[in-house]
């Protein structure tokens, strides 16, 4: 018999809904984006995308069950995002998961987004312990050890801004339009590297990063040009940017690849997409032939609901099991995720 | 016909089921608390005194607004979800609406209204007559001083129904004087069991289609479009 798992993702500006087929197969996957919405106000406003979700919920998870073709009956858990993210965006899926749980029965899964971003991977290829994810998105840049399924340990994260926090910064710097993320990664393409910013190491052994300063950085630069009646090119400024923020990202993941001697590193979240990121990982892991680098499909990077059944079929599978009573947890730590009961 | 009703829309978490327009079960929670953790462990509660499983519904009515926007959405979220599983009608009654049906007093005005901070309030005007009740002002977000000026212009008695009477009793009775009328203290609470009567009589609404009544844009939105406004007198 096959296990078929249902996710529902709602945990920023994405309704999504999707069926998971034996942790590993796609039945259906449906993504409402918003983005539209609220690309005129620069970035995500969380009551607009609130109001969003509880008028797509239950559209999307028609199409989704159209798509499959099968019916809730015949689905064996329902697993929800459960956070980190927004508040109220998060409210919506949980309650409609926990609807859907009590009317049909159904066991009920809180799943934490980051495991769900890692998970999005196994849809692709199965997983080799010890394995490394480097998490990279607006909200996260970690990177994270699993000994096994279900273990997420962080050995490094982000001290202040998230790396994709940076690129939308200096995207608006830049007068892009939003969202700046991939503006920067398709303008990098065509400019040079050529304007030295910091690479923010940090101590000899620490695998944590930092962007604060790389932004401020980029920012003064553009200031000072501009004082000085001197043009920089965008591009170039993009390309200098990205640069500083793939050397670290390349080499803070392969030292603690090879540090931990892991068989697999996988590169999860919405900023792995990004193409400079990805040819970077791919030119420094061939160091190390014996690792397994992989990235997930692009329509699997941004915010979806599959990966959320795919990490909720794991969960399911070891017996974790939420209550009616569960509720969003908008700073759901990966840790405290990991060691529930 | 047996109704599940769902109120989280403001303070009071109320869940309630009813059987041929019989309230069966009915539990409110008076206390501010998180509407999320508690809804479906009140419903299951509910419908297990009820002698009624889930499946034997034939509607789900829900208090669509105005009030709190992350309660509302909670019931919206709860209540769409079960009666589009379910494959069962809807039934959206405003939040407002519910609290009036509290008095049985025919012929009055009534003002059921939710504070909604900086003097403002949630409100409109209703009237039970012999058919049922009437909406004589529709429900709205105003400032608490310009609706009382409204409402003594008509210089009839109008009664008002609210769990926070207290924030605004002193302005009422400056304005209104002896239009005022005070319903008594247990007629201020909406009652969910009243939204299970309602919901077997009222229309049914497309599950898709319905969003809560927040009466407010988001404030960025309203914000934009002031903006898109300027730019284009200009
Ligand atoms: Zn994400």
């Amino acid at each position: 018999m096959s296990e078929y798992i249902l996710g529902i993702e709602t945990s920023c500006d994405e309704t999504a809904a999707a069926i998971v087929k034996d942790g590993r197969d796609i039945v259906a996957n449906v993504v409402a984006s918003q983005i539209d919405s609220h690309r005129r106000f620069g970035g995500v406003v969380p009551e607009i995308a609130s109001r969003h979700h509880v008028e797509q919920i239950t559209v999307v998870l028609e199409e989704t069950f159209q798509q499959a073709g099968i019916t809730i009956e015949d689905i064996d858990a329902i697993a929800v995002t459960e956070g980190p993210g927004l508040v109220g965006a998060l409210l919506v899926g949980v309650n409609a998961a926990k609807g859907l749980a009590f009317a049909h029965h159904k066991p009920l899964i809180g799943v934490h987004h980051i495991a769900g971003h890692i998970y999005a991977n196994r849809l692709e290829k199965e997983f080799r312990f010890p394995l490394l994810a480097l998490v990279v998105s607006g909200g996260h840049t970690e990177l994270i050890l699993m000994r096994e399924h279900g273990d997420f340990d962080i050995i490094g994260e982000t001290r202040d801004d998230a790396a994709g926090e940076a690129y939308d910064k200096v995207a608006r710097t830049l007068s892009l339009p939003y969202p700046g993320g991939p503006q920067i990664d398709q303008l990098a393409t065509e400019g040079e590297a050529n304007i030295d910013f910091p690479r923010a190491w940090l101590e000899e052994d620490s695998f944590d990063f930092s962007f604060s300063g790389l932004k401020s950085a980029v920012i003064n630069t553009l200031h000072n040009a501009k004082q000085k009646g001197q043009t920089l090119e965008s591009k170039d400024v993009a390309a200098s940017f990205q640069a500083s923020v793939v050397e670290v990202l390349t080499e803070k993941t392969f030292k603690a690849a090879t540090q931990y001697q892991v068989k697999q590193v996988i590169v999860a979240g919405g900023v792995a997409a990004n193409k400079g990121l990805r040819q970077s990982m791919i030119a420094k892991f061939k160091q190390a032939p014996a690792i397994d680098l992989l990235f997930p499909p692009l329509s699997l990077c941004t915010d979806n609901a599959a990966m959320i059944a795919a990490a909720g079929s794991i969960a399911y599978q070891q017996g974790h099991r939420a209550g009616l009573d569960l509720n969003a947890n908008p700073s759901f730590s990966l840790e405290r995720y990991a060691k529930r009961p | 016909m047996n109704v599940l009703a769902i109120d989280t829309s403001n303070q009071v978490l109320g869940v309630a089921a009813s059987k041929a327009g019989v309230i069966q079960a009915e539990q409110i929670i008076n206390i501010k608390r998180n509407h999320s953790i508690g809804l479906m462990p009140a419903i299951e509660h509910v419908l297990k005194e009820s002698n009624m499983e889930v499946n034997q519904l034939d509607r789900i009515a829900v208090a669509k607004g105005p009030g709190s926007y992350t309660g509302v959405r909670i019931g919206l979220a709860t209540a769409k979800t079960m009666a589009w599983s379910l494959d069962i009608p809807i039934v959206a009654v405003s939040s407002l609406e519910l609290l009036a049906h509290n008095t049985r007093e025919k012929e009055l005005a009534i003002s059921p209204f939710f504070d909604a901070r900086r003097g403002l309030v949630y409100t409109g005007l209703y009237q039970l007559q012999s058919d049922g009740m009437h909406v004589l002002q529709p429900d709205q977000n105003i400032d608490m001083k310009q609706w009382l000026e409204q409402l003594k212009e008509e210089q009839r008695p109008v009664l008002f129904l609210s769990q926070d009477l207290a924030i605004h009793e002193d302005s009422i009775h400056h304005v209104l004087g002896e239009l005022a009328m005070a319903a008594p203290s247990i007629d201020h609470l909406p009652r969910p069991g009243i939204l299970a009567l309602l919901g077997g009589q009222s229309e049914e609404t497309e599950v898709h289609a319905l969003t809560p009544n927040y009466i407010r844009l988001v404030e960025a939105e309203a914000n934009w479009l002031k903006e898109q406004k300027q730019h284009g007198s200009n």
